[in-house]
This record gives C-alpha cells, sequence and structure tokens, in this order.
C-alpha cells in the first residue's frame, strides 16, 4: 500500500487509530477460525459513521479491499484481509436507544451482544439471540454472521430480531432498509440479505432490533440416557407434545468424558447422552410445560433426571453444557469446532455418521450443540504439528458435510461460509445459487472491494 | 518457553473482554490473544524482538484475568511475565536490581531500616513542604509517582511489634502460622493487626515466626527466579520449624506466590507448605456460623474489589463476599467490574503510569455508580493504588482491608 494513500488514511481516523507496523498486522491476520491466516496491509478503528463513509469512497476511488471486522471470533475467516485495509468497528459502541413504546432498540454495530442483553433486562425486556461467544462478539459481527445461540430453538436467529439497518456501501453511499416497523413490503426486502452478507455487501453503522417482554420465569432441567438413540426420541417427543424449550442441548459421551475429567460435576461415565433442558415463560405454563418434559425423558429410558428448585441449582445443571467446549478444548492443542446442522428429525442418524467418521479416520470428535434445532457441533481434538492427522480430520469433515446435505441439512448453521467452507457451498446451493448470489454482490459492489474472497 | 503453551490458544477471543488494556484500546496487539500469538510468532521466527514488540508485551498487567475466562487453560499474563524474566535472566541483573531484589528486599529488617528515612521524611513535616511546593516535580516521574503512592506510614512496623506467639483468646482449636507481607507489615499494619485478632478470636493460637523473609513476588516480577527461590527455601525451612494447621496470609500477592512454592521447588516440603496456605478469607469463612454470632451491626454501605492474586491466582471470590455479608445491618453492593485490575499490578503503575491510570479510572467510576460508602479489598497494591485513586477522585468513599471491617464489626466500634 503506497505511503501517500495510507496518509490520506490517517487524515481521516487520526494516527493514532491506524495501524501498519509488522506486529500489529501479525496479530489482524487471524480471527478465531484454524489454521487460516491472511495478513493485511492496514487496520482502521474508525470512530464515526461520517469516517467510514470518508473511508469506503477513498478505497473505493482506489481499488483497494475492505474488510469488516468485529471482536475477529468468527469461524470461517471473514474478517481476514489479504492486503487489504481491515477496517475495525469497536470504537462504534454506543447503544443509542432503547424504544420502550415501540419495542425495538438501536446500536452502533461495535457494542457487544451481552452488553445488550444487560441494558434491555434491567428494563425487562429481552433481545434472545446468545451466540456462545455473546461476551465479546459485536452486533455488526451477529448480522453479518446471522448468529445463532442456545434459546434458538424457541426464539430463532439473529435474522428474526433484524429490523432495521444502516449500512454504508461499497463506493461510501448510506442505505437505510428497515426501520421500527412491524410491517414493510415497500420493495425488495434487504435486511435478509445483509443479514448474514458476512461483510461482502456493506459496512453496518446503525443496526435496529426487535425487542420482546423478558420471559416471567425458567425452570432448568437435566436427564441422562444411557442409549443416544433414546435421547434423539425424547427431543423429538418433547417436541411432537408442543412443548417448544428455550434451551435444549446436548452432550455425547466424548463430551461426557472430557467434561467429568476436566470438572467433576458428577456426570455418570455409562450414559450415551445428556439433555439441558430449560423452559421460560409464564410461571404457571412453564409448570406443566416441566412436568410433561420430565415425564417424556422418563419415558424414553432417562436414567436420571433433575429439575432444579432454585437459582443455584439451576447454574449447576447448566455448568456441564457450559464447560463442554473448555473441557474438549483443553485436551488437545488443536480444536476444530463445526456446524453443520440437519432437520431435527435426523440428528440421532447425524450423529451416528459423526461416531462412524472418527471411527474410520481415527479421530477424537466430541459432540454437543443444540438438539433441539439441528445444530450440532462436532469438535475435532487434534494437533496442527500433526498434518496426517489434521488431513484426515478435514477428510472426516468432508464426510460429515456431504452427509449433512444428503439429509437435506446445511454445511453450516450460524458460523458462515467464509474462506473455510467456500469449497462445499457449490454442493449446497447448486450452480444457480451460486450464479444468483454473483448476482447481488455484483449490484452491492460492483468493484468487488467489500471482503472479496469469501462465501463464494 | 514451552511451545505447546502457545500454540494450546485456540484464538477463540473469550479472553478479551476480561483483559483491561483491550477494554482500554480495543487493540488486539493489547489483548492476551494478541500477546500469545506475538509470543508465538517470536518463537516462530516470524517476528523479531523488537522495541515494538517489546513495548506491546509490557502493557499486560499479569493480572490474570484472561487466565479465568480461557477455556483451553492458556494463562497469557503468566507467559507474558516468563518472556519478560527470561530476557532478563539472559541479561542478568542489573547493580540496582541486585541490590533491591537480593540484598534489600528478602530481609525485613534491612527493608524496614531502610524505609525509616521515609518515615522521618513524613513525620518532620518535610513531605507536606515538599508536596506544596511541588518539590518533586523535579524527580524523574516514577518517583514522584511513587510518593504520590505512600499513605502515612505507621510509627513502626509490625513486625517489630507484634508477639511471636499470640494465644489463642479462648479454647484452643488449632495453630495457625501467620506469613506477614512486607506491605502489610510496613504500611498497612493495622489491618495485619485485626488479622491476628480475629484468628485469636476464632480460637487459633497464631504463631508469627519474626525470622520470615519476604514471599518472592518481588523476585519474580523483576525477572529474579533465583533470588525467589532462596527466598522460598528459606521460608518452608521457617515454618517448618513450626507444628501448624495452617498458613494463613492476608496478603493477596503473597498467598498467590506461597500456594506456588511446591510448583517452583518441586520438592515434598514445598509442597506441604503450599498446601497449607489459606488466604484469611478462606479460613474465616470456615467459621462463617461463629462469625455470624460474634459480630456487631454496621450500618454501612459496602462494596469489594477483588484483587487479581485473590480471585483469578488463587480463585477465590465467594468467601470474603460471603463473610461481609455476615456482618449485621451492612448493606453489600456488588461491584460492576469487581474483579478487574485496579492498575496496581506491581509497579505497573509506576511503569506504565498512563494505562494504569486509565484502569483506575474505569474502576473509581464503578465504585462510584456502586453508591458505596466504604470499599474493601484485601492485597497491599490494591490498597495503596486505590487509596491514592479515592482520595484525588472520589474522596467520599474510604477503604478498607477486609479483615479491618471484620474486626471493628466484632469490637462493636463504628467505623
Ligand atoms: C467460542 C466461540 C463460540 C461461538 N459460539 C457461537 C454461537 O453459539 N453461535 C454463533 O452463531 N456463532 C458462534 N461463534 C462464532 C462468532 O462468535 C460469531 O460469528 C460472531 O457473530 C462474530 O462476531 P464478531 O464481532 O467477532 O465478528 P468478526 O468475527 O469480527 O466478523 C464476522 C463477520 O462479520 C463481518 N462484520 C463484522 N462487523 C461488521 C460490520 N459492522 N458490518 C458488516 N460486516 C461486519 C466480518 O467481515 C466477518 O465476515 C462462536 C465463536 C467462538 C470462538
Ligand atoms: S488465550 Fe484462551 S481465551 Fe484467549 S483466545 Fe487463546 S484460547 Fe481463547
Ligand atoms: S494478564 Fe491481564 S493485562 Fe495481561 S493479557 Fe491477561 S488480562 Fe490482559
Amino acid at each position: 500500500m503506497e505511503r501517500s494513500f495510507i496518509k490520506e488514511l490517517q487524515t481521516i481516523v487520526g494516527g493514532e487509530y491506524i495501524l501498519t507496523d509488522r506486529e500489529s498486522l501479525a496479530v489482524y491476520g487471524y480471527d478465531s477460525t484454524p489454521e487460516i491466516e491472511s495478513l493485511p496491509a492496514a487496520v482502521l478503528l474508525p470512530g464515526s459513521t461520517d469516517e467510514i463513509i470518508r473511508i469506503m469512497r477513498l478505497c473505493h476511488g482506489a481499488g483497494v479491499t475492505v474488510t469488516p471486522r468485529g471482536s475477529g471470533t468468527n469461524l470461517s475467516g471473514g474478517s481476514l484481509s489479504a492486503g487489504g485495509v481491515v477496517l475495525q468497528s469497536s470504537r462504534l459502541n454506543r447503544l443509542l436507544e432503547i424504544d420502550e413504546e415501540n419495542l425495538t432498540a438501536t446500536v452502533e454495530p461495535g457494542v457487544i451482544t451481552s452488553a445488550l442483553h444487560r441494558a434491555v433486562e434491567a428494563r425487562d425486556l429481552f433481545y434472545p439471540p446468545d451466540p456462545g461467544s455473546m461476551n465479546i462478539s459485536t452486533m455488526g459481527g451477529n448480522v453479518a454472521e446471522n448468529s445463532g445461540g442456545l434459546r434458538g430453538l424457541k426464539y430463532g436467529v439473529t435474522a428474526d430480531y433484524v429490523m432495521g439497518l444502516e449500512t454504508v456501501l461499497a463506493d461510501g453511499d448510506l442505505l437505510r432498509s428497515g426501520g421500527k416497523v412491524v410491517k414493510d413490503v415497500a420493495g425488495y426486502s434487504l435486511n435478509p440479505l445483509l443479514v448474514s452478507s458476512e461483510g461482502t455487501l456493506g459496512i453496518f453503522t446503525g443496526i435496529t432490533v426487535k425487542l420482546i417482554p423478558k420471559p416471567r420465569g425458567k425452570i432448568t432441567m437435566l436427564a441422562h440416557f444411557p442409549l443416544l438413540q433414546d435421547a434423539a426420541l425424547a427431543v423429538s417427543a418433547i417436541i411432537a407434545a408442543k412443548v417448544i424449550p428455550a434451551t435444549l442441548e446436548f452432550l455425547d459421551k466424548v463430551t461426557i468424558r472430557c467434561v467429568e475429567e476436566y470438572a467433576h460435576v458428577g456426570l455418570p461415565l455409562d450414559v450415551d447422552a445428556v439433555l439441558l433442558i430449560e423452559v421460560d415463560g409464564h410461571p404457571v405454563v412453564i409448570a406443566e410445560e416441566a412436568a410433561a418434559v420430565a415425564e417424556l425423558c422418563r419415558k424414553h429410558r432417562c436414567s436420571f433426571f433433575q429439575t432444579a428448585q432454585n437459582p443455584s441449582e439451576a447454574l449447576k445443571l447448566t455448568e456441564a453444557r457450559r464447560t463442554a467446549l473448555s473441557a474438549l478444548a483443553r485436551l488437545r492443542p488443536t480444536t476444530i469446532l463445526e456446524d453443520a446442522t440437519v432437520p431435527r428429525s435426523c440428528i440421532a442418524a447425524m450423529l451416528k455418521v459423526i461416531q462412524e467418521c472418527a471411527k474410520k479416520y481415527d479421530l477424537v470428535i466430541g459432540t454437543f450443540g443444540h438438539a433441539g434445532d439441528g445444530n450440532l457441533h462436532p469438535t475435532c481434538l487434534t494437533d496442527e504439528r500433526d498434518p496426517d492427522e489434521i488431513k484426515r480430520a478435514h477428510a472426516a469433515f468432508e464426510e460429515i458435510f456431504d452427509a449433512a446435505i444428503s439429509m437435506g441439512g446445511t454445511i453450516t448453521g450460524e458460523h458462515g461460509v467464509g474462506l473455510a467452507k467456500k469449497k462445499y457451498l457449490p454442493r449446497l446451493v447448486g450452480e444457480s445459487g451460486i450464479r444468483v448470489m454473483r448476482g447481488i454482490k455484483q449490484a452491492f459492489d460492483p468493484k468487488g472491494i467489500l471482503n472479496p474472497g469469501k462465501i463464494f | 518457553m514451552e511451545y505447546v503453551k502457545l500454540i494450546n490458544c485456540m484464538r477463540c477471543g473469550m479472553c478479551l473482554p476480561v483483559c483491561p488494556t483491550y477494554k482500554e484500546t480495543f487493540l488486539e496487539t493489547a489483548s492476551p490473544r494478541g500477546r500469545v500469538a506475538l509470543l508465538r510468532k517470536l518463537q516462530e521466527g516470524e517476528l523479531e524482538q523488537s522495541e515494538r514488540l517489546l513495548e506491546f508485551l509490557s502493557l499486560c498487567l499479569d493480572c490474570q484475568a484472561c487466565a479465568s475466562a480461557c477455556p483451553c487453560g492458556v494463562n497469557a499474563g503468566e507467559l507474558v511475565a516468563e518472556f519478560t524474566c527470561q530476557r532478563k535472566t539472559e541479561k542478568g541483573l542489573g547493580f540496582m536490581e541486585e541490590l533491591i531484589l537480593r540484598r534489600l528486599v528478602p530481609h525485613p529488617d534491612r527493608l524496614e531500616s531502610s524505609m525509616g528515612p521515609l518515615r522521618l521524611y513524613q513525620r518532620s513535616g518535610v513531605q507536606k513542604l515538599v508536596r506544596t511546593l511541588g518539590l518533586l516535580k523535579m524527580f524523574p516521574r516514577p518517583l514522584e509517582r511513587m510518593e504520590g503512592l505512600l499513605p502515612e506510614l505507621p510509627a513502626r512496623p509490625l513486625r517489630q511489634e507484634i508477639q511471636e506467639v499470640t494465644p489463642a483468646a479462648r479454647e484452643e482449636r488449632g495453630t495457625v502460622g501467620f506469613f506477614l507481607g512486607c506491605v502489610m507489615s510496613l504500611i498497612f499494619s493495622d489491618a495485619s493487626r485485626a488479622t491476628i485478632k480475629l484468628l485469636s478470636s476464632l480460637g487459633y493460637k497464631v504463631i508469627t515466626p519474626r525470622n520470615q523473609l519476604c514471599c518472592g513476588a518481588p523476585n519474580m516480577l523483576g525477572g529474579d527466579l533465583e533470588g525467589m527461590k532462596q527466598d522460598a527455601r528459606a521460608n518452608v525451612e521457617i515454618f517448618s520449624g513450626y507444628d501448624v494447621d495452617f498458613i494463613v496470609t492476608d496478603c493477596g500477592g503473597c498467598g498467590a506466590e506461597l500456594k506456588r512454592y511446591g510448583h517452583h521447588l518441586e520438592d515434598e516440603s514445598a509442597s506441604a507448605f503450599s498446601a497449607k496456605v489459606r488466604d484469611i478469607s478462606q479460613l474465616l469463612a470456615l467459621h462463617r456460623d461463629e462469625l455470624r454470632t460474634m459480630l456487631k451491626p454496621l450500618e454501612l454501605k459496602v462494596t469489594y474489589h477483588d484483587p487479581c492474586h485473590i480471585a483469578h491466582c488463587q480463585g477465590i471470590r465467594a468467601e470474603p463476599r460471603e463473610l461481609l455479608k455476615l456482618v449485621p445491618g451492612l448493606t453489600f453492593t456488588e461491584l460492576n467490574e469487581a474483579d478487574a485490575c485496579c492498575g496496581s499490578a506491581g509497579t505497573y503503575n509506576i511503569q506504565r503510569p498512563e494505562m494504569s491510570d486509565r484502569i483506575l479510572k474505569r474502576k473509581l467510576d464503578n465504585v462510584r455508580s456502586s453508591d458505596a460508602e466504604v470499599l474493601i479489598t484485601s492485597n497491599p497494591g490494591c490498597l495503596l493504588q486505590l487509596k491514592k485513586g479515592l482520595a484525588e477522585q472520589l474522596p467520599q468513599v474510604r477503604i478498607m482491608h477486609l479483615t479491618e471491617l471484620l474486626a471493628q464489626s466484632m469490637e462493636g466500634e463504628s467505623v
């Protein structure tokens, strides 16, 4: 990148907020995606929408690529730039408004997800999407990846809450889509396109999300199942009984062993699966729902069932799920966390495929995740210093993705395509799918300067 | 440095939101994840030991908040400290470092007499004169800051005053060895007096060996691992001469260090020593039911700051809060970001004044919004830093060591 160009960027953001030194660039060369690194030429931390507009005009004119970044926790390489500008939105972190009449919140893109939770919950309101990374992920990142979370089964994902967006386009023009209205059919719906665009269509500078009333109560339950099949049947039975738990999380045998070894939470080592179930809502309704869940788990031969009687007991029951990732990640240096997703009726079949792949390729794969919505996290514990094992891991995941596709599922339920899953996308959406996506990209960013090389 | 410790970082970013320097800057280079990556790239030869790289690393407080948050067991603070220590060992101790770390700090009597002139300086009124005239501005900045941090010193260090054996004030239930931290003895002697009193009231005979040395933490900080081991060996030897059930300290920094003697010395007696070490809050919490009946009302609004050496290094969070809630009439409010570093961090507040002040300000803002009248903590570094900060920015709030408050409640004194 030319010095004069860097100087111009400097005058926009101020000297302190542009990084071009080797050391800084090196640490902006990664995000949470394993095995992928790529060096940018400059990192900018703009302080206002106006600065972003000016940056985009400048880069658009010069044909320099721009990759938006929040906290760099995505798992698909989406925030990495090869020789372009990385634009980190962390300084735009104001919570602009909580509108209690319209039940909306408007934030800047750098607002941390859990900070929004705290702010709205203090007013008895609720913003449900709660990715595992919510203490550090930004709202901009959540929208760009359409992040899900533990409460997805009942409450949906980020897309279900985005009402309005303010987006700086590739040429620096400002686009406003949606707003606070509940109904809006004026023209194409742009929000759904922008949500999950992974930084390739524009840079969000303002986000308006829908809020709902905070559930009045919550009941937490834990069940152990000696047989995997029974756990899967219990999940289907609960949903068939028209109980939609807020949380319906699953741990497999490998994960159970790791959790027990690491945290000693009292899980038996001879069970195949553990389900963590939470129902929330009106106290009278959830009492009924909890009773139904208990009965269905027992009917499907759970060997243990506990209902938390108070918040501290609830915290204890959720501990196994909360420590799942830590327990797995500690085992080996390298952790590859995937998010293949299938229709929930196929969960048991999918788990079987994962187990067979682990065996076939001689790998340790622990699986946990959102059983209720079919989104599993097969987590391969490996060592990047062992190229052969890494190769086998990739081969295993390739089979797992193919299986997910053949079951009518998807290669990624919430982590995005980015660089990591690019090669699998055509198998899922076909040539026509790619062609339409390319057309959309062309309409938004004809010069192709926004987060190039991602998705397709 | 073991390479595997560096590649254990899966770059998940869970440590970013708790890192004080990341929260202030939003810079990846000032985050735990970034620091581990810098060390890794250094080891892989992708980066060199440039001035800038060292500068980035030296911004770390070694507060270890990142270690508490990390799912993979990576401890970025400790890795940076290990790196710094290694570099210093390779370079060798300088003359001043040798003098201070090896000759002065380990020996309480020498340290105490070196503090003599300071005490005189404070008492003679010269301090006031110097402060008013701003004479210190003429000295180099670190000296000025150090001076500003010092509260009024007690007339004599506690170590010189305390009896070696304090009998149990009632039927004896056991014996504890009291590890009296240097700074506690020199500056916060009232708090350590309170600690001994609480222990004695609960039926413990308290032995405070006169000849105990510094815990060795300043040596670690100064990159002098060997000096630290010398102190550790001596202390293990000294305490093994007494038959004690526990070794108790009211200094978070000492506690964290003492608990690692076993790890550093890798021998049985050191491990046995470390296994007996308790922070005072841990021991008091064992007797919560009894304490409840002994404490008298204090109508106070109180909040608690977790010292890094207690919350992150020793994993103690519940006990201090539980103890405070035992005091009748006391209103406890949880401090926002209670376990975030106060910016003291050993000598960080002297070496990195600008960042330290930013971190301190954030802490004080949180104290302000907690609406507390008294801020409680239990580590001398935090006490020094916060005392100065409160005096300058929030004078209506007082600060006390946990044991001081509990002892006053036991006495029924109004605070
Ligand atoms: C331990 C762990 C647990 C996780 N758990 C979950 C989970 O439960 N559910 C889930 O869905 N994900 C999860 N993730 C993935 C990740 O946290 C999410 O994708 C998150 O939304 C990323 O947010 P971020 O701020 O880190 O964004 P980044 O990683 O910085 O960026 C993500 C993408 O968004 C784009 N982007 C960022 N800001 C903007 C902006 N202002 N405008 C336009 N584009 C932008 C970037 O270009 C990039 O393509 C997890 C990750 C980790 C490491
Ligand atoms: S140090 Fe730990 S918490 Fe931080 S990024 Fe690495 S693995 Fe994650
Ligand atoms: S020790 Fe403290 S300052 Fe250093 S990286 Fe960890 S959290 Fe940040």
